[in-house]
């Protein structure tokens, strides 16, 4: 262990708020990138999902006018 | 020797890489995490202080591994890139679009964490154009030794560094290294199904296959 003290550790040589600073952003940054990440993904499946559902609907409400009229 | 390649270009496939894709996500998270930790601890709790820089030199167990990912990934997207036009596989260009985010996030973080005064698509062309920069960013530290100490980490020469520091670093490296193809694999696979959503592989995947 180098350090004596917590309070060693926190100063950094009186560059803590540089060092510190650069953690923190660094480590928000690399913990936003996946959780955004996922997010997008869910948003895409939803959507997808809901297109799908979408030209289901439409191709069966397709069939049912081409089937009623091929009876008249 | 014509299995070997087959099997090659079968992975080439959005459809076969993004199972595959998932299984390895997972792994790379955790050795992210192991390395992180490992090389956090080192450079943080046990690597001497710099004679010169004193302890605000700790800030390169951040920024050297940031400096040299947002150059690597610059070299892995021109990569693809290279291999997307010369093969004209679909998955290059993914691979490429999904690496450039994280190359950005990296560049940033270079500058970010090297000022202390706190000063989709790149498109294959542009990363191969691009790609001139790698050698003018890794020559940088020698042509502006005013503003950046000289490289203690090169090509062509040992390490000039405290084992302690030199490991540190490394796993911190290696760290960044594994965040970046589990976010890298992670974008792809949703670019894939994006790109693909007009396929029966994507659509049976999601449960909506009539």
């Amino acid at each position: 262990m180098h350090w004596n003290s917590l309070a060693d550790f926190l100063a950094m040589g009186q560059h803590g708020p540089y060092v510190w600073g650069s953690v923190v952003v660094m480590a928000l940054l690399m913990l936003a990138e996946p959780i955004l990440l996922l997010q997008g993904r869910k948003r895409l499946i939803a959507r997808l999902r809901r297109q799908y559902r979408a030209e289901r609907s439409e191709a069966r409400a397709d069939r049912q006018t081409t089937s009623r009229r091929s009876k008249d | 020797m014509s299995n070997r390649l087959i099997n090659w270009f079968k992975y080439a496939s959005p459809q076969t890489f993004y199972p595959l894709a998932g299984k390895m996500i997972p792994w790379f998270w955790a050795f992210a995490a192991l390395f992180g930790a490992a090389g956090l601890t080192i450079g943080f709790l046990l690597a001497p202080s710099d004679l010169q820089q004193g302890e605000g030199y700790r800030i390169i167990f951040l920024h050297v591994p940031a400096s040299w990912m947002s150059m690597f990934i610059y070299l892995v997207i021109a990569f693809w890139a290279a291999i997307g036009l010369a093969f004209n596989t679909r998955l290059s260009g993914m691979m490429a679009s999904a690496l450039a985010p994280t190359g950005a996030l990296f560049a940033f973080l270079s500058l970010w964490t090297g000022d202390p005064r706190r000063a989709d698509k790149a498109g294959a062309i542009l990363a191969l154009v691009g790609v001139v920069n790698i050698p003018i960013i890794y020559f940088s530290v020698k042509w502006w030794n005013t503003l950046h100490q000289g490289a203690s980490v090169s090509l062509t020469k040992a390490p000039s560094m405290a084992a302690l520091m030199l490991w540190g670093m490394l796993l911190c490296a290696l760290a960044c290294w594994m965040y970046s193809i589990a976010i890298a694999l992670m974008r792809v696979r949703t670019i894939m199904l994006e790109r693909e959503r007009h396929t029966d592989w994507v659509r049976t995947l999601l449960g909506e296959k009539e």
